[in-house]
C-alpha cells in the first residue's frame, strides 16, 4: 500500500448497485468523443489569439468566456480532452506493464531476487510520490516526456505489490500444480497460466489510478513542470487564470471542472468494475 | 516477541530503507548530465570555489567514495550551498520548515472533523439517501485536483467574502492561523474524501463483528454499541490510513504552499526546481522522506500501543 494508491485504492459504490460503472463508462465515453471529435466541433483555433476578444466573460459567441490572450476557452478545454486523456493512458500504461511483469517474477521465483525487489518498493515507497516524481523531473528537464518517465519509475511499485501478492497466493492452486506436472516451461506457467489470473485485480487498481495519474499531471503542469504552455492542458490553463481570478472567474473554473468531470468518470469506473469482478484492490 | 521490544526492534528494521534513501538522494544528484562540482555552484564559480566543492564532496574520488563523503557531510549537518541563497542547505530547510508542519497538521485536523461525521452518517443509515449522497460527493471529491480547489476556495471565501486573505504567512501567531486556514481547509477537503469512505467502510465491517451482537445481547444500547465499541475500533486503521498517506499529503503540500505563497518546504523546493538549486532540492526531498518514513514509524508504534490485538 503506498502513499500513492492510498487515496485511490479504497473502493465504495457511490451510485445504487450497478449504475455506477455504467455513469462512469458513459462519462468516459463522451471525453472519449470530444476528444476525438474536437477539430470539428471545437468552435475556435484553441491557441489562436484575438486582441478584440481578451476576458470576455461566457456569452453566446463564447460560451466558456475568453482568456487574456483572447482564446476560446471552450475550445481550449475540449483540445485539453486530448493531452489529459492521453496523460492517463500513457501515464497508467508503462506502470501498468512494468509493475506487472516485475510483481509475478518476483512473486513467482522468490528468494534473493524477491527479497531485494520487495525492498527496492519499500524504498520508492518511502519517498512522498509526488516529490520524487518532481525530483525525477529535476533531472530530466521539464516536459510531458519527463513526466511519463517520472510516472513509470515512481507508479510501478503499487502494480508491482499487488500482482505479486496475487501470484503468491494462486501459485499454491490446484491449476499451477496440474501445469507444472504437465512439464511447462516456468515462463509458460506464470504469463499463460497465472497472471490472466492474478489481473484482475490490477486492473481494477489502474482504473482508481487514472485519477491519481490525472492529478498528478495536472498538478505538475499546473507548477510548470509538466505539458508547456500555449498547448490546451487543463492543469497549464489554471494555472495561467490564476492571475485573472477576481476579473476573470470563468479562465480557471471550467478547465477544474473538467478535471473533476473526468476524474470522477474513472473513480465511478474503479468502483463499478471492483464490485462487478469482486475485487477490492 | 515482547510489545516493548517493538518499540526499539522496528526503527532498526527501517535501517535498510534509510540506506536506500539516501543512496536515491546521491545517486539523483549524480545522474544529473555535467561537472557537478561547476552545477552545484553556479555558472559564474571562480576555480577556488570549484577545487573546494571538489575537496568537499570529494568529486575526483571513486563514485563509492563520493557516497561516503555524502554521508559524512550529512552527518555533521552539512547538505551543500543553495546557489541562489548562499547559505547551506539545512539551515534553510530549517527556516521553511514550521508553515509545513502547521499546514499538514491543521489538514489533517479539519480533515478528521469533516470526515468523522460524514463517516457516522453513512454508516448509520446504510444504503438510505444520505449514504448514497455522502458516498457519491466523497467519490468526487477524491478527483478533485488541489490547485484548483485552492483557487475556487480563494474566490469564494477571499474575493467574495473577503473573511480570509488571499495568500501569505504572517507575523504573529493569531495571523499565520488566519493566514494558515484556507490551505489547510483545500488539503482537508481533499483528504477528508478519502478518510470518509475507508471510515465509512471500516464502521460497517466492525459493527458485522461477534463483539457488537453479543453487546446486543447484552441489551446494550445502539448509541453505547457504535461510540463505544465500534468507534473506537474503527478509528485504528484510520491513523495508519493517515500515516499511508502523509506522502500524498505533503505531495498535496507542495502544491498548496506554492498557490497561497506560504514560505514552506513545499514552495521552496518548486522555486528550487524552476532555478536549478540542486543542493536544494536534494535536501528538501531527503527531508520529506526521512518525514515519511518517521511518521509511518510513528503510526506503527500507536497502533501497536493502542490495539492489543495487533501482533508487532
Amino acid at each position: 500500500m503506498s502513499a500513492a494508491t492510498g487515496i485511490a485504492r479504497v473502493g465504495r459504490r457511490a451510485l445504487p448497485r450497478g449504475s455506477t460503472l455504467s455513469v462512469g463508462i458513459a462519462i468516459l465515453a463522451g471525453w472519449l468523443l470530444l476528444a476525438l471529435l474536437c477539430p470539428w466541433i471545437a468552435p475556435y483555433d484553441p491557441i489562436a489569439q484575438d486582441a478584440d476578444a481578451t476576458l470576455l466573460p461566457p456569452h453566446a459567441a463564447h460560451l466558456f468566456g475568453t482568456d487574456n490572450f483572447g482564446r476560446d476557452l471552450l475550445s481550449r478545454v475540449l483540445w485539453g480532452a486530448r493531452v489529459d486523456l492521453q496523460m492517463c493512458v500513457v501515464g497508467v500504461a508503462f506502470p501498468f506493464v512494468f509493475g506487472t511483469v516485475i510483481g509475478a517474477v518476483s512473486g513467482y521465483v522468490g528468494g534473493v531476487l524477491d527479497t531485494l525487489l520487495m525492498r527496492l518498493i519499500d524504498i520508492v515507497l518511502a519517498f512522498p510520490f509526488l516529490v520524487l516524481m518532481l525530483a525525477i523531473i529535476t533531472i530530466l528537464g521539464p516536459g510531458l516526456g519527463s513526466f511519463y518517465i517520472a510516472m513509470a519509475l515512481v507508479g510501478w511499485v503499487s502494480y508491482a505489490r499487488l500482482v505479486r501478492a496475487q501470484v503468491l497466493t494462486l501459485k499454491q492452486r490446484g491449476f499451477v500444480v496440474a501445469a507444472r506436472s504437465l512439464g511447462y516451461r516456468r515462463g509458460r506457467i506464470l504469463f499463460l497460466h497465472l497472471l490472466p489470473n492474478a489481473l484482475t485485480s490490477s486492473i481494477v487498481f489502474a482504473m482508481s489510478d487514472c485519477v491519481l495519474v490525472l492529478l498528478s499531471g495536472a498538478s505538475v503542469s499546473y507548477l510548470g513542470l509538466g505539458v508547456q504552455p500555449p498547448t490546451a492542458e487543463w492543469g497549464v490553463m489554471v494555472a495561467e487564470g490564476q492571475g485573472f481570478i477576481t476579473t476573470a472567474w470563468w479562465i480557471t473554473t471550467f478547465p477544474g471542472f473538467a478535471i473533476v468531470v473526468l476524474a470522477t468518470g474513472f473513480s465511478f469506473v474503479a468502483d463499478g468494475l471492483g464490485d462487478r469482478l469482486g475485487a477490492r484492490p | 516477541m515482547h510489545r516493548y521490544l517493538f518499540v526499539l526492534w522496528r526503527p532498526v528494521q527501517l535501517l535498510p530503507v534509510l540506506f536506500g534513501i539516501s543512496v536515491l538522494v546521491f545517486a539523483m544528484m549524480r545522474a544529473i548530465p555535467g561537472d557537478p562540482a561547476r552545477m552545484l555552484l553556479g555558472v559564474r564559480s571562480t576555480p577556488e570555489a570549484i577545487a573546494r566543492i571538489r575537496a568537499q564532496f570529494g568529486l575526483d574520488e571513486p563514485l563509492w567514495l563520493q557516497y561516503v563523503y555524502f554521508v559524512r557531510n550529512l552527518m555533521h549537518g552539512e547538505m551543500g550551498k543553495s546557489i541562489i541563497y548562499r547559505v547551506d542547505t539545512l539551515k534553510l530547510v530549517d527556516a521553511r520548515l514550521p508553515p509545513t508542519v502547521l499546514l499538514v497538521a491543521g489538514s489533517v485536523l479539519l480533515a478528521v472533523m469533516i470526515a468523522l461525521p460524514l463517516a457516522t452518517g453513512a454508516a448509520r443509515h446504510r444504503g438510505r439517501v444520505l449514504d448514497h449522497l455522502i458516498r457519491l460527493v466523497s467519490t468526487i471529491g477524491l478527483g478533485l485536483p488541489a490547485f484548483w480547489l485552492a483557487i475556487m476556495v480563494i474566490l469564494l471565501f477571499s474575493v467574495s467574502l473577503g473573511w480570509f486573505p488571499v495568500s501569505g504567512y504572517g507575523s504573529d501567531w493569531l495571523e499565520r492561523l488566519h493566514h494558515l486556514f484556507l490551505p489547510c481547509l483545500t488539503v482537508a477537503l481533499a483528504l477528508s474524501a478519502v478518510l470518509t469512505r475507508n471510515l465509512r467502510a471500516s464502521l460497517l465491517t466492525e459493527l458485522q463483528s461477534d463483539y457488537v451482537t453479543a453487546a446486543r445481547a447484552r441489551g446494550a444500547s445502539e448509541n453505547r454499541i457504535f461510540w463505544r465499541h465500534v468507534m473506537p475500533n474503527s478509528l485504528i486503521p484510520t491513523i495508519n490510513l493517515l500515516a499511508v498517506n502523509i506522502g500524498w499529503l505533503i505531495g498535496g503540500s507542495v502544491v498548496i504552499e506554492t498557490v497561497f505563497a506560504i514560505p514552506g518546504l513545499g514552495q521552496l523546493l518548486v522555486k528550487a526546481i524552476v532555478s536549478r538549486d540542486y543542493m536544494v532540492v536534494q535536501g528538501v526531498v531527503l527531508v520529506f522522506a526521512l518525514a515519511t518514513v518517521a511518521v509511518n514509524l510513528l503510526a506503527d508504534l500507536l497502533t501497536v500501543a493502542l490495539d492489543p490485538r495487533v501482533k508487532p
